[in-house]
């Protein structure tokens, strides 16, 4: 992880809902030249440059976690303003609100979708590189492969987002975004140097944060 | 459509990457850190990291290995080897592994799954089975633990049922017979492993060539793990993937990976 400098806090504060893979995320934005650092209080995800929310584990576990750190309206009312966020995997699902993982838990409702399971006869989790192809509006990033790991997903593309589509049994939502706000069902901090070309790109257009981004190769489709 | 997986393995000890036959003779490969990334720059889907030392002080080792991979390289590592508790495991994933694998400790007390999969989630959560033939001329596959030098009785299948009840999300599946050998993987234990059970199963234990990993992604496994057919620069993942694009097993290439 990298240490915030001392005059300076980090610009990217990634929250900690303690039980994702935060290292992985922080030694993503390392590799890009980007500070990282973990927050968990409302007022750092209100003042940070750009935020993160990871996921891994379940919707009620998630949305449970971060109603016990105090976050979700200090989440909802970044998104509303546009400010850059990033939700990755569990956290793009928790912008909506039911997930048929947890019956009864309510995420943030920041869109209103719902996520589901993949159709029986799909292997599960689907666990892997899957091509993400972006649709009109998306931007950030030319069409490559993502690595998932995930069991639930979303279908439908919710009003006002712009999206990016994968198939695993049926097309689901790769990915979405508004404005400076960009949610990945995928991992971008696992998916190579795609991955970091998309973090790189959302961060110097959405959060106005130059990334340097490490010279290896660009994936291509088979 | 999802790609099939290409996984290598370092096998790590002391800080080095190490690789024996039948987990025994273990010889020195190279350094763990530039082993990763090289394999990051030609494809490599995943990596696997398993902790072959044998005392406290090795497992400290193992996680500052972990930390410096983690630092080069934007892929998903599964860490094993060592996992007795679950504090283990989240020091692991804390440390920048995304999975974490169990093997003996889960034959020991396999609510360590369920315990593992409630906390940190099932896509966390790798099941190493290490399986070998049943002596005698009996039918099936026994579970062998300790590396190796303890079998269990427990029927290999059967176990993987068990496992993906209790909570494990991806299977990773070793032929106790092939390991180490390069006959190939054991594809029979593969197709039954995949009837039988509905997660993800990455084979292991045999590989020699891209022949015998595009036969067992045709006979039921997800992806394919290696080691020594890297290690010693006979295949390049890239040359690997080219090869079983060939095939027509459907592969994430890079540009300009060699």
């Amino acid at each position: 992880m990298t240490p915030p400098s001392s005059t300076q806090p980090a610009p990217i504060r990634i929250i900690d809902t303690g039980i994702a893979n935060t290292a992985s995320v922080s030694a993503a934005f390392g590799r890009l030249g980007l500070s990282a650092a973990l927050c968990e209080s409302p007022d750092a995800v209100r003042e940070a440059a750009a935020v993160v929310l990871p996921g891994v584990g379940s919707f009620g576990a998630g949305i449970g976690r971060l109603r016990e750190l105090g976050l979700v309206d200090a989440i909802k009312e970044r998104i509303e303003a546009d400010r850059a966020t990033l939700c990755v995997c569990l956290g793009l699902q928790l912008l909506g609100e039911t997930s048929e993982e947890s019956p009864g838990a309510v995420g943030l409702g920041v869109a209103p979708v719902a996520a589901t399971h993949f159709p029986p006869g799909a292997r599960t989790p689907q666990f892997g590189w899957n091509l993400v192809t972006p649709g009109a509006g998306f931007g950030l990033a030319d069409a490559g492969y993502a690595y998932f790991a995930n069991t639930y997903r979303l279908t439908e593309l919710p009003v006002g987002w712009a999206g990016a589509t994968s198939d695993h049994a049926g097309p689901f939502v790769a990915s979405m975004r508004k404005g400076n706000v960009l949610a990945c069902q995928f991992h971008p901090e696992l998916s190579g140097p795609w991955g970091l070309g998309l973090l790189a790109s959302w961060a110097r257009a959405c959060a106005g944060l130059e990334a340097r981004v490490p010279a290896t190769g660009r994936a291509e489709a088979c | 459509m999802l790609t099939r997986r290409v996984i290598p393995c370092l096998d790590v000890r002391d800080g080095r990457v190490v690789k024996g036959v039948r987990f025994g003779n273990l010889r020195d490969s190279g350094d763990p850190v530039e082993l990763a990334a090289a394999y990051e720059a030609q494809g490599a889907d995943e990596l696997v990291v398993l902790d072959v030392s044998a005392t406290p002080e090795g497992r400290g080792t193992a996680v500052e290995t972990l930390r410096a991979v983690r630092g080069a390289i934007s892929i998903p590592i599964t860490i094993g080897g060592g996992i007795r508790r679950r504090e283990d495991a989240e020091r692991m994933l804390a440390n920048g592994a995304d999975k974490v694998g169990v093997n003996t400790a889960a034959v020991d007390r396999p609510e360590i799954l369920s315990d593992l999969a409630e906390r940190v989630g099932v896509q966390c959560v790798v099941l190493a089975v290490d399986a070998a033939r049943r002596e005698s001329g009996r039918d099936g596959w026994e579970v062998v633990t300790r590396s190796g030098t303890n079998r269990t009785g427990l029927d290999a299948i059967e176990w993987m049922r068990r496992g993906q009840e209790l909570g494990a999300g991806e299977i990773l599946l070793t032929s106790w017979d092939r390991d180490g050998t390069r006959d190939g993987y054991d594809l029979a234990l593969l197709e039954a492993a995949s009837n039988a059970i509905e997660r993800p199963v990455i084979a292991s234990g045999g590989a020699n060539s891209p022949e015998h990993m595009a036969e067992a992604l045709t006979h039921g496994a997800d992806a394919v793990l290696a080691a020594s057919i890297f290690h010693e620069g006979e295949w390049t993942v890239a040359g690997i993937k080219e090869e079983l694009a060939r095939a027509g097993v459907p592969v994430r290439r890079l540009e300009g990976a060699l």
